[in-house]
């Protein structure tokens, strides 16, 4: 009999090509440092399942996938990153005791007893493909069934997403507990705390006239770099510049006449 | 090559994205492992509704897009708030449940 | 049987004086006594207008009840709230509030300088109240309410002068074994009410005869045990020493003339439980031969005044329940000695309380002596009383004492002439032990310093003696003559053939008054011919102190109950302390212990809780591996 599904090689060439790449992003996801080169990786991933879709006939959640999740989840994951910042939570040592051997077993246990599982499994009939439902296009299909058969359900998660958008907005709102400060309070708190060198406000970043760039501590009178300059993200990050390269010293000062 | 390829690239996803909630202490990372388990489980989904010939595998992945938008929106939003009272993202921090 | 609604006014009136003088508290001090005397002398009255109406009716016709209200009504058992008034409650109607009347009169002066006097005679006339219920009510039902109520009365009289921690003491005493006789009451209720379906008098008489002999035993010597703890008989007998510690006027009205005979009261009026129980017969016997011995016996010892009366009312009574043992044969006779007694023994009390009057409330007859000259009255009511109780011919106690004597004599067989000994030797030592008081009280040389001024107490007081007295005096023959009472009662109980009379009811006589004599003589040679110590002597047999001790009877019930008792309940908290709040301990301990066992687990890290979510999942997966196989 002849069977009702080929896959064109085309499509298999392209499985072969991409998914690999999605199970190495996957994994470089678990083991890169920084949460950014995770948002990047998983982005890597969605768009892969993204094509992965199309090319199994789903065009709509295939372009759904790029949109929603690509576009939209993702941009807020970095909205937030950039949001919290960084800290210590980037780490990739282990603080609970036995807890990543555990974690490891279990997810090779859970995993390959899955893949066996579907190895061992049979439909008891040949895969169908999606010619005949996608006739009338993919879109207009699952429309018919959305607006029919899954109606109530399609309602109930409609409400379930007002629902989450307004609890979003209830706890990111934040009440403030203390009137704001007024300019002339800040000014007072400034000289009432901490030393009076501070009271003109911090030192800014930069080296004057060479090297002025947000990454660059300024140099106090003795020479020495000033921590208070530079951002705590920075410094977290590491992306300072050492800024005793552009001590004085290290400068040609002599004057050349000019002839 | 046979269908059941995308259903192991499924499974394998699915797993690295469990492993990533349970080792990576960043609780914006464990989203994503969240949202990459829920991916597999979409991509399942969709091979399912091909061998079956019908599109109501597809409609249900949908859903779960929607339902992963929700949660996504709510998840991200309790990451601010704790992060806001507690000055970290760490999901270690927030073990209050032992006292 | 008539209806008369009536009846209930014989309780009501005194049930109004004490709920009006308990209720309006310190506003009736200035006219409580007044209105409680007038609510008992009102229930006397009326007591009276029922008997000069009984007395006109036929004797078949003479018992009358007042339904007072449904109180029980549970399918086919139905208890009324009823009275009940014949012939033999009557006799009681007239001694409760006769007798009650004239204690009222006399407290008004005895307790003239207490500051409590109206809290008294509510107490009084609450007592008066109960009691009338208990002779009224028609059923063993009506009648526990009023048992108790006497209890009640009682308890609170004892306990009149509880800023004394001993009298204080001495209340809760009685209230507690009395309590042991209630139970009895109860039981017999009980079985009466599980067997016989009725707790009526009627009831039960009429089932009486085709009941079991076993049932009625059983309910009989529950009975017994209810008189027995009521009347301070053996071996419940050890209150009634310790209640003299309530006003004299109480001892008198409570402890001498009519609660204490309620035990007779209960067992004449039960005739037809005892008369189809032989053997419970025989225990009341036994149980008045022992106490009649017993009170005399403590009689002999005692120098407290009104503790040696208090001995010989337990020892009269143990006479009447005797009597009411030894069947139809008996019951009037136990009734007859019973009136008597209420005013010999009453009087006697009254004028033990004039003496303690004069004396500035000495009790010890050691330190009296020669109280004659300084009390006339006194002297003489109280001689009165002692004729009568003693017996002497034509005194009330010779007649109703002698007629006991004779009925027991002639109650056949050894048991006949064991009783008639027995009653003898009590007639013996009861001429002994009260000629003893009166001597020592009245007629010995004075052993009081010249601190006490003895003095005639005051008209209200000495007039009740009086009235006493002459009750003492003539009430026997009143009672006997051409066996006027026996004839009365006879429609209450059965027909019974004529004993057999072992011995001449004169002989019998003859030999009672030689026994007096004899206990007399003894009494004068040991106290009036010689001198009287006005300490107790110590060196004395060893049957004199244990006579003292009240023939040991507290040892024994400390000996018998008090310390097993201590015992057991120490051991029991022991128990309760190491096994059951120990196992309660131990649950706590274990829930505590798998608690922290288990909170190991607990790190509060969301992460470990995945590894475990993780961790269950691939076992669910390798479940269905396995069984998919």
């Amino acid at each position: 009999m002849e069977p009702l599904l080929t896959i064109q090689t085309p499509e298999t060439v392209l499985f072969w090509f991409l998914a690999p790449l999605s199970v190495l992003a996957a994994l470089g996801m678990l083991l890169v440092k920084k949460a950014v080169h995770s948002a990047l990786l998983l982005a890597w991933v969605m768009v892969s399942l993204a094509i992965f879709y199309i090319a199994q006939g789903a065009v709509f959640l295939g372009i759904v996938q790029v949109v929603v999740y690509t576009g939209a989840v993702m941009m807020l994951f970095l909205f937030i990153l950039m949001l919290v910042g960084v800290d210590s939570s980037d780490s990739l040592t282990e603080t609970i005791t036995g807890l990543r051997p555990i974690a490891i077993t279990a997810a090779v246990g859970f995993g390959g007893l899955m893949v066996s599982l579907l190895g061992r499994a049979t439909l008891g009939r040949e895969p169908v493909g999606l010619e005949a439902a996608n006739a009338a296009g993919n879109v207009q299909g699952i429309a018919a069934l959305l607006f029919s058969k899954y109606v109530w359900p399609f309602e109930v998660i409609s409400a379930l997403l007002i629902t989450a958008a307004v609890g979003a907005m209830v706890l990111a709102h934040h009440q403030r507990t203390t009137p704001r400060p007024t300019q002339r309070e800040q000014s007072t708190n400034r000289f009432r705390t901490g030393s009076l060198a501070g009271a003109a406000g911090l030192p800014g970043p930069g080296v004057f006239a060479r090297h002025n760039a947000v990454d660059v501590p300024a140099l106090l009178p003795d020479g020495t770099p000033a921590p208070s300059s530079i951002s705590a993200t920075l410094k977290a990050r590491g992306d300072v510049i050492d800024s005793a390269q552009f001590q004085l010293d290290n400068v040609d000062t002599t004057v050349v006449e000019e002839k | 090559m046979s269908l059941d390829n995308y259903l192991y690239l499924s499974a394998i996803l699915f797993t690295i994205g469990a492993v990533g909630v349970v080792v990576r202490r960043n609780a914006i990372v464990v989203f994503m492992c969240i949202e990459l388990m829920l991916n597999a489980a979409n991509l399942s989904l969709v091979t399912f509704a091909r061998i079956n010939g019908t599109l109501d595998g597809q409609v249900i992945a949908f859903f779960t897009m929607v339902v992963a938008a929700c949660e996504v929106v709510v998840g991200l939003a309790i990451i601010v708030t704790i992060y806001r009272s507690r000055r970290s993202a760490s999901i270690d921090d927030a073990s209050l449940l032992k006292r | 049987m008539a209806t008369n609604n009536g009846l209930v006014y014989l309780i009501a009136l005194p049930l109004f004086g004490a709920l009006t003088l308990l209720l309006l508290g310190r506003k009736a001090d200035k006219w409580g006594h007044l209105l409680a005397t007038a609510m008992s002398a009102g229930s006397f009255a009326f007591g009276l207008v029922q008997l000069s109406q009984m007395l006109d009716r036929e004797a078949e016709l003479r018992p009358v009840t007042q339904k007072l209200f449904t109180w029980i009504s549970v399918g086919s058992f139905n208890v009324d709230a009823a009275l009940l008034l014949d012939q033999l409650s009557i006799c009681f109607v007239l001694l409760i509030t006769g007798v009650g009347t004239l204690i009222h009169i006399y407290s008004i002066s005895y307790m003239s300088h207490d500051e409590d006097r109206r809290r008294f005679f509510a107490y009084l006339n609450l007592f008066i109240a109960s009691m009338l219920l208990l002779v009224l009510g028609d059923s063993y039902l009506n009648l526990y309410v009023g048992w108790e109520g006497v209890g009640l009365a009682s308890y609170l009289l004892i306990g009149f002068w509880n800023k004394k921690p001993a009298y204080a003491t001495a209340s809760k005493k009685a209230f507690v074994m009395n309590r042991i006789g209630d139970m009895g009451l109860s039981f017999a209720i009980m079985i009466a009410f599980a067997s016989l379906g009725t707790v009526s008098f009627s009831g039960v008489k009429e089932h009486a005869h085709h009941a079991s002999e076993a049932t009625m035993t059983a309910i009989g010597i529950m009975l017994l045990i209810a008189a027995v703890g009521k009347s301070a008989q053996f071996p419940l007998q050890a209150w009634l020493g310790d209640a003299m510690a309530g006003p004299t006027p109480v001892s008198a009205l409570i402890h001498a003339a009519t609660m204490v005979t309620a035990g007779v009261y209960l067992i004449v009026r039960s005739n037809f439980v005892f008369d189809a129980a032989p053997n419970a017969q025989l225990l009341v016997v036994i149980v008045g031969a022992i106490t009649l011995l017993f009170g005399a016996i403590i009689g002999m010892a005692k120098d407290d005044i009104k503790k040696a009366l208090a001995a010989s009312t337990m020892s009269q009574i143990g006479y009447m329940i005797l009597a009411s043992g030894l069947g139809p044969a008996g019951y009037a006779y136990a009734i007859m000695h019973l009136l008597t007694h209420g005013f010999f023994k009453a009087g006697m009390f009254l004028g033990a309380g004039s003496v303690m009057h004069g004396m500035n409330d000495e009790v010890d007859m050691r330190k009296y002596g020669g109280l004659r000259k300084f009390m006339p009255i006194t002297f003489v009511t109280f001689g009165l009383g002692y004729l009568a109780i003693i017996g002497v011919p034509p005194f009330a106690g010779f007649y109703s004492k002698d007629m006991i004597i004779e009925t027991a004599l002639n109650a056949g067989g050894a048991k006949g002439i064991i009783l008639g000994t027995i009653t003898l030797i009590g007639a013996a030592i009861t001429a002994f032990y009260m000629t003893r008081v009166m001597i020592m009280t009245f007629t010995s040389p004075k052993r009081w310093d010249d601190n006490q001024h003895p003095h005639e107490s005051p008209a209200l007081m000495w007039i009740p003696m009086a009235i006493l007295a002459i009750g003492s005096v003539i009430s026997g023959y009143l009672l006997y003559q051409g066996k006027a009472f026996k004839h009365w009662l006879e429609p209450l109980f059965e027909k019974h053939g004529e004993h057999t009379e072992l011995l001449p009811p004169i002989v019998v006589s003859g030999l009672a008054l030689t026994m007096v004599a004899i206990g007399v003589a003894i009494a004068v040679i040991k106290y009036q011919l010689s001198e009287v110590d006005s300490v107790a002597p110590e060196k004395v047999s060893i049957f004199t102190r244990i006579a003292r001790r009240d023939l040991l009877q507290d040892d024994v019930n400390e000996a018998l109950f008090m310390r097993p008792g201590q015992a057991l309940t120490s051991a029991l908290v022991k128990v309760d302390d190491s096994v059951v709040d120990g196992a309660v301990r131990g649950v706590g301990k274990m829930a505590l212990g798998s608690g922290s066992a288990l909170r190991k687990t607990q790190t509060g890290f969301v992460r470990s809780y995945a590894v475990l979510i993780l961790i269950g999942a691939a076992s669910l997966i390798a479940a269905i591996w396995v069984v998919t196989t």
